[in-house]
């Protein structure tokens, strides 16, 4: 339900200021908001970005005064996670959704360029879920559970004298999408002067390199001078400890040196009171809105933009929604109408080239048989002639032998009369 | 705020509770966030609309500026009744009060014309209209890319004022409330309540909840809390509906008090006196206790009624509404994204069949070739085997042939000889016989 500032409004309306004649009672109007909003329970989802060990769970135990369940992190963790976690918290009358996300893993990789996208894409689908929920026809926005991160802690090492160029790449991509608030942890780990040259130094690169992180806001009278006080104070030095420790006759929470005890609310020794004043105390409302009124609504124009969404047509008319989704869905039907004769389109001509080819290997085929049908026809002929020689060959030897034995015969004949004819000489 | 109950119980991805509840000292400090977001909404300004709808003479602009104490109807801005109209029309009017720091932009609706006419039928559509109108226009705003802050217009509360005729409703009353109750907050109230007495109005308020009941009319009912104090006042009200009110544009004095009220030569009926009228219950439910209510009321039901049968129709558009009525927690987006994954599942599915049929047809046709080559393959073959065998036969042939012709020549060679050897012989015998 977006939330209008009517004093922007009165100024474009014609409207009549009257004077009430006693009263009427509507002043109680905020007072029924927010007895229905306490009714129906708050929503606030912190994400924590750091390195292992930094502290981030320590300080979220030390922050809600409590210690939520949490394995340990290892080391080895083979790409960045996001461990979404809710309680519900009670503090007087009001009660509080709290999921708090833990990058597990962060900073432990070898090649950490792609560190921030695993982040990124659980801000979005945060985004995406809300407003899927939104664009539903049946939809309950009431009683959403609400997961869009409203707060990012990005947490510095303390070591070293600036940003590392990971937390430079991890906030610029997230500047964005989420309120950060750079905090330095361990700060019970630097003296005061690093700390002091840290913090400017940390700054100063921020700003030079664009970094968009959340402002405490200053236009509320009521809170605008302690939020640009603590505005100077970025980013917050932090101590996490949920150990008791007596410290004079009273017992606070503390870590214990043996050159001394560094108490978390001591603002002398860290900036966690700060911390919590801002976070909590103050402005947490503000950074529900921010999320709602400025980060998911940039989110959502572009997700719509990329989808093909525009609020006017070519003509500069202003579309409603109706007219929208109607030319949404013409489109889309027309788009998939496409694809399938593309589709049909495709196997026509893949049946028409597979056909032409068939029909080249048939006819090669039969090519190749015409070729060996007539090999054949010629060995035939060849055959038959070879045939013939043979016989003509058989036929004149069989003529010579013929007329061989006819000879021998007429021979034999002839000797067996000769002796005749020489007697029959001698007789005459 | 000092350091209070702080509670911690563990909770399940999906909100439920599981885990102890574990109560811990300590301070910190997210229960001032009921004061940020007071302090925000002050800042921001509220705004309200509010419809009155009514025959003319029943009061309407009297009952307005008797709630709000002031003078938003005025000779310069008449009443509805005053603006008399040939047809129906829906006006609105802006105003903008302060209290106790709280802006109001307070937007009345009236209706100048409503059931003056002779013939008032579908005189509701006007109001129906003009309501649908201002959810069109919160839609379209709220669908926008690039929305910008969302005035909101939509009608929040309606007043319907009953004429105090005693006897129960009257159909035109019964019609636009069963046309409108779907739509917005109707509170019916009866006016000029100080025309009947406590007992008429009892029998009267009976009747009338008796036809709503029966006309299944559903008016603006309160809604359940927890907090005991509360219930009892809410049950009180019930009791007492509808509200008989009385407004006063004039300030009278009664027993040194002044107040609001009617003179008549036999008393005074005081607008705020809970025994005269229910004004004061009207006034604080509708102003300082439900004003917040009625508004989530009106965006949590009666918009999204509009929109999602707005957008049901919208996105089934030429397909049949009956098949689809189960998918309506979908947005249309997902309705189209849908959509368009089980195309392509379907393309592909043809696609595969077409590929199948493909494959079969080209697979038939190479097993045919294969088949006809096989089957000229064994043809050549034969035909070939064939050759062969005559090729070979021939061979034979000849070579017996050639064996004879040889044979025959050799013996023909040894006759020669023999001939040759004989006629020599012979020869010389004969030379010897002669000498």
């Amino acid at each position: 339900h977006e939330k209008v500032d009517i004093n922007q409004l009165i100024n474009n309306e014609e409207k009549r200021n009257l004077e009430l004649g006693g009263h009427v009672g509507f002043d109680s109007l905020p007072d029924q908001l927010v007895s229905k909003s306490v009714a129906q329970g708050f929503c606030f989802n912190i994400l924590c970005v750091g390195e292992t060990g930094i502290g981030k769970s320590t300080l979220m135990n030390t922050l809600f005064n409590t210690t939520f369940e949490n394995e340990e992190a290892s080391h080895y963790e083979h790409e960045v996670q996001l461990r979404p976690q809710t309680y519900d918290l009670q503090e007087s009358n009001v009660n509080l959704k709290l999921t708090i996300v833990h990058t597990v893993g962060f900073g432990d990789q070898i090649n950490k360029e792609e560190s921030y996208k695993p982040i990124l894409e659980y801000i979005d689908a945060q985004f995406e879920n809300y407003l899927e929920e939104e664009l539903k026809i049946k939809r309950s926005l009431f009683n959403y559970h609400d997961t869009r991160i409203h707060i990012c802690l990005y947490f510095i090492a303390p070591t070293g004298h600036s940003l590392k160029s990971i937390d430079l790449v991890t906030m610029k991509k997230l500047d964005s999408k989420v309120n950060i608030i750079p905090v330095i942890a361990k700060a019970d780990t630097v003296s005061r002067s690093e700390l002091d040259k840290l913090k400017i130094k940390v700054m100063s690169e921020l700003v030079s390199n664009g970094v968009q992180i959340y402002q405490f806001p200053t236009e509320d009278e009521a809170v605008a001078e302690i939020n640009s006080s603590m505005n100077t104070h970025l980013p917050f030095a932090v101590v996490g400890s949920i150990e008791d420790v007596k410290v004079g006759n009273k017992m606070v929470k503390a870590r214990l040196y043996p050159w001394g005890s560094v108490q978390v609310e001591n603002e002398n020794h860290c900036d966690f009171v700060k911390l919590r004043e801002m976070l909590l105390r103050v402005n947490m409302e503000d950074l529900r809105e921010q999320t709602h009124a400025r980060h998911y609504e940039l989110y959502r124009r572009c997700k719509l933009e990329e989808m093909g969404f525009k609020d006017t047509g070519p003509d500069s008319q202003s579309f409603s929604l109706q007219e929208t989704y109607e030319a949404k869905r013409k489109e889309f039907l027309v788009e998939l109408q496409r694809k399938e004769e593309e589709m049909r389109q495709m196997f026509v001509n893949k049946v028409k080239e597979t056909e032409a080819e068939l029909k080249e290997k048939e006819k090669e085929l039969h090519e190749r048989f015409e070729q060996l049908k007539r090999m054949h026809q010629e060995e035939k002929k060849n055959l038959e002639e070879k045939r013939r020689e043979l016989e003509e060959e058989m036929n004149a030897f069989n003529r010579r032998k013929v007329a061989a034995e006819t000879l021998m015969g007429q021979a034999l004949q002839g000797c067996s009369q000769q002796p005749f004819k020489k007697d029959k000489d001698k007789k005459k | 705020m000092s350091g209070g109950e702080t509670s911690v119980s563990e909770a399940d991805g999906n909100g439920g509770i599981m885990g102890q509840q574990k109560n811990l000292e300590g301070y910190v400090g997210f229960a001032n966030l009921p004061n940020q977001v007071y302090r925000k909404s002050v800042k921001r300004g509220f705004e309200f609309t509010l419809m009155v709808v009514g025959e003319s003479g029943l009061g309407k602009s009297t009952l307005i500026n008797s709630l709000f104490l002031t003078d938003l109807y005025s000779p310069e801005y008449p009443g509805p009744s005053h603006r008399i109209k040939k047809t129906v029309q829906v006006e609105q009017s802006k105003v903008l009060v302060k209290e106790g720091g709280v802006h109001l932009l307070l937007t009345i609706v009236d209706t100048p014309g409503f059931g003056d006419a002779v013939d008032n039928s579908n005189c509701w559509q006007p109001v129906i209209d003009y309501i649908d109108s201002k959810f069109e226009d919160y839609l379209n705003a709220e669908s926008r890319v690039n929305r910008r802050q969302m005035p909101d217009s939509r009608v929040q509360c309606c007043l319907y004022f009953i004429a105090p005729s005693g006897h129960g409703l009257k159909p035109l009353d019964i019609e636009f409330m069963k046309r409108l109750h779907e739509k917005v907050n109707i509170i019916p109230l009866i006016a000029k309540a100080d025309t009947m007495t406590p007992e008429e109005c009892q029998q009267f308020k009976k009747q009338i909840m008796k036809e709503i009941q029966e006309h299944k009319i559903k008016i603006y009912e309160f809604p359940e809390t927890e907090d005991e104090e509360e219930m009892k006042m809410v049950r009180k009200i019930k009791d007492r509906l509808p509200l008989a009110v009385v407004g006063s544009n004039t300030i009278i004095e009664v027993n040194g008090k002044r107040v609001r009220g009617r003179q008549y030569p036999w008393g005074v009926a005081e607008v705020e006196n809970g025994e005269h009228c229910d004004f004061t219950i009207l006034r604080n439910m509708l102003i300082r206790t439900h004003m917040q209510d009625l508004k989530d009321v009106t965006n949590n039901v009666h918009y999204e009624n509009y929109r999602s049968r707005k957008l049901a129709a919208v996105t089934y558009n030429g397909v049949d509404n009956n098949k689809n009525k189960g998918q309506l927690t979908k947005s249309p987006l997902a309705q189209m994204e849908e959509e368009r994954r089980d195309h392509v599942a379907k393309m592909k599915k043809m696609e595969q069949e077409m590929e199948q049929v493909f494959e079969m047809k080209v697979k038939e046709k190479l097993q045919k070739l294969r088949d006809s080559e096989v089957e000229l393959q064994r043809r050549h073959e034969q035909m070939k085997k064939n050759l062969e065998a005559q090729h070979k036969e021939l061979e034979e042939k000849r070579r017996q042939h050639e064996e004879e012709k040889a044979s025959w020549e050799a013996q023909q060679r040894i006759l020669e000889q023999q001939k040759l050897d004989a006629s020599r012989t012979l020869e010389k015998n004969k030379k010897k016989k002669i000498f």
